[in-house]
């Protein structure tokens, strides 16, 4: 092996203590726990006594948990409305915003504002709008249209979609993002396909999803995971209910780790979210290999 | 704009389009205010003016009483100066542990740079249910539970995210200017604290302003480790607003549901060119 010059050996113990603070966290906050929480998937620990090795009993269970089941559908039922919902609005909104408009950037501005606040307060605020009896939204169903409005997020029915109808504000990123990759399209196949007297409509089909189609993909990923680990909203609003109908998988974690202490079968649900969520982002980027164009690059 | 030709991204747009894309957007934007408009006006009521049929949609007398009564009901001005200590600490930690390892990676060659650089991204794909129980275990045995420590220590080895970031700006810096440096014999350090730090404060905007959003709304973390309520920062302490009520007081609590996110509306009002960027950066990768 050849010998370090001085200068490169300087440079490689800066290299080191720069990253320093990063490599110390990777072991004590990731890496060393995410080999812990394998191990600890494998026994039985209640805090308070030493873990007991328990095989794979702890996804044998899992496996007959009809709780596990009914969290993981609840989950998969919000994911399948929630992604397909975010991308189609936020896509919409940033190609309407992508024309020349009077006003662009304090619009800009305007839809991504509400999603900066998530979290409780905006739990809160939904579950307001939509309570059944004084919330705004059945106020007026019953005054404009003599409609008698459902029981959102109080009726088993229609607890997931009035969860996934809270994302319609909170789709702001998404929808900068979307915007970013319009805005750094090339103008000259619209101007060719407009001489051709292509629709607005068919522009958009052929020309606009095909090229950011890459930008759609991440997105689609990104509001994937994000949907599957959906807490926040069911703790403050619905405490899971009703009838464990908002009972999402990293809910069920949560009392599985934190209510019961049973610490080795929640490192066990924890792995299935990761192998899950691990699957599904391999299948959305193999199956997307069809529709997705890599050949214009944007950057 | 004083060109002749007035075509659009899309082509010239028909009057008629021009009007639909208008009402759209316009009544789009009246959508999306809507919820904190209403909000506001629920906070100004009585609470019998929000049980009233027909509802109203202004307060017909404004209660800024409400915003002295929650203040009195629920130690809130604790919980925001909880958040606002937590989140400065943590936004300025992680910023700064990350920009470090974000310059090592992007300028300093070293053997297993790359390996590691690739783990820094990898750590970004695992779900942080995988690390949590760990973590508590850990923090439990150090006798951490019950204070801030397991919330902000962390914050001292950076982040994935903020790294792949910052990487991404210092990248777009010229070389020329370490090159400067290392010709007048400065070290390493110097290129770092002279030249990288003062070049990338819209980078270091940018993401201080991504982690603090995040931090100001996590309600998970300080769910699991804290139990006193004087220790609640905003987000766990308006989770438990309602608590001390029978029935839930909706305009006290949409009146603390405002308190507890004006610290990010008014920051977003200064500040919403950085806000952007990051969303933009953080996308550019896909």
């Amino acid at each position: 092996m050849r010998k370090l010059s001085l200068a490169m050996k300087r440079e490689e113990r800066s290299f080191w203590v720069f990253i320093a603070p990063w490599f110390i966290g990777f072991i004590c906050f990731t890496g060393g726990p995410i080999l812990a929480s394998l191990l600890l998937s494998f026994t039985e620990y209640n805090v308070i006594s030493s873990p007991k090795f328990a095989g794979i009993s702890n996804y044998s269970t899992l496996f007959g948990d009809r709780l596990f089941y009914k969290s993981l559908s609840v989950t998969l039922y919000y994911s399948v409305m929630a992604v397909p919902f975010t991308v189609v609005t936020s896509l919409i909104i940033a190609t309407l915003l992508n024309n020349k408009i009077k006003g662009q950037s304090l619009l800009r501005t305007l839809y991504y504002a509400p999603s900066i606040i998530s979290g409780v307060a905006v739990s809160f605020l939904w579950s307001w709008l939509l309570n059944p009896q004084f919330g705004v939204v059945n106020s007026v169903l019953y005054d404009w249209f003599g409609i008698q409005g459902p029981g959102w997020f109080t009726s088993p029915d229609t607890v997931v979609p009035s969860m996934v109808l809270m994302q319609l504000t909170a789709s702001g990123s998404t929808m900068v993002i979307f915007l970013a990759a319009l805005q750094s399209l090339p103008k000259d196949l619209y101007e060719a396909a407009s001489l051709e007297g292509a629709s607005a409509f068919v522009k958009f089909r052929k020309i606009t999803v095909p090229l950011i189609s890459p930008v759609i993909l991440f997105n689609t990923i990104i509001s994937m995971i994000g949907s599957l680990q959906i807490f926040t909203e069911a703790y403050v609003i619905t405490k899971g209910g009703p009838d464990w109908n908002s009972y999402f998988y990293v809910y069920y974690l949560f009392d599985t780790a934190f209510k019961q202490f049973r610490m080795g079968y929640a490192s066990a649900q924890a792995w299935i979210l990761f192998l899950l969520i691990f699957a599904l982002t391999l299948v959305s980027l193999w199956g997307s290999k069809k529709f997705v164009h890599y050949e214009y690059d944007s950057k | 704009m004083m060109k002749a030709s007035t075509s659009g991204r899309f082509g010239e747009l028909r009057p008629i389009q021009k009007i639909v894309i208008y009402v759209l957007l316009y009544g789009g934007v009246l959508l999306f205010a809507f919820p904190l408009f209403w909000m506001l006006s629920t906070s100004l009521k009585t609470i019998g003016e929000i049980h009233r049929v027909p509802m109203t949609w202004i307060p017909s007398e404004i209660q800024w009483s409400n915003y002295k009564q929650i203040f009195i009901d629920a130690p809130l001005a604790r919980f925001l100066w909880n958040s606002m200590w937590y989140s400065a600490v943590t936004v300025a930690a992680v910023v700064f542990t990350s920009s470090m390892a974000a310059f090592a990676f992007a300028r300093l060659r070293a053997r297993g740079s790359l390996l590691l650089f690739g783990l820094v991204l990898s750590t970004m794909m695992i779900p942080s249910q995988v690390t949590l129980i760990p973590q508590y275990l850990l923090f439990t045995k150090l006798g951490w539970t019950g204070t801030y420590l397991p919330l902000v220590i962390p914050a001292f080895t950076a982040s994935a995210f903020t790294i792949f970031l910052m990487r991404q700006f210092y990248l777009g810096i010229s070389k020329e200017l370490d090159e400067a440096v290392k010709i007048d014999g400065g070290s390493h350090f110097t290129m770092y604290f002279r030249i990288m730090i003062p070049l990338s404060m819209p980078a270091f905007a940018t993401a201080a302003i991504l982690e603090l959003i995040s931090r100001w709304n996590d309600l998970f973390g300080p769910l699991i480790y804290l139990d006193d309520m004087t220790k609640y920062p905003i987000s766990l302490g308006l989770a438990n607003f309602t608590a001390a009520y029978g029935a839930t007081p909706w305009h006290l609590l949409m009146a603390a549901s405002l308190i507890a996110i004006l610290p990010l509306l008014i920051l977003f009002f200064f500040a919403q060119k950085y806000f952007i960027q990051g969303i933009v950066i953080s996308g550019s990768k896909g």
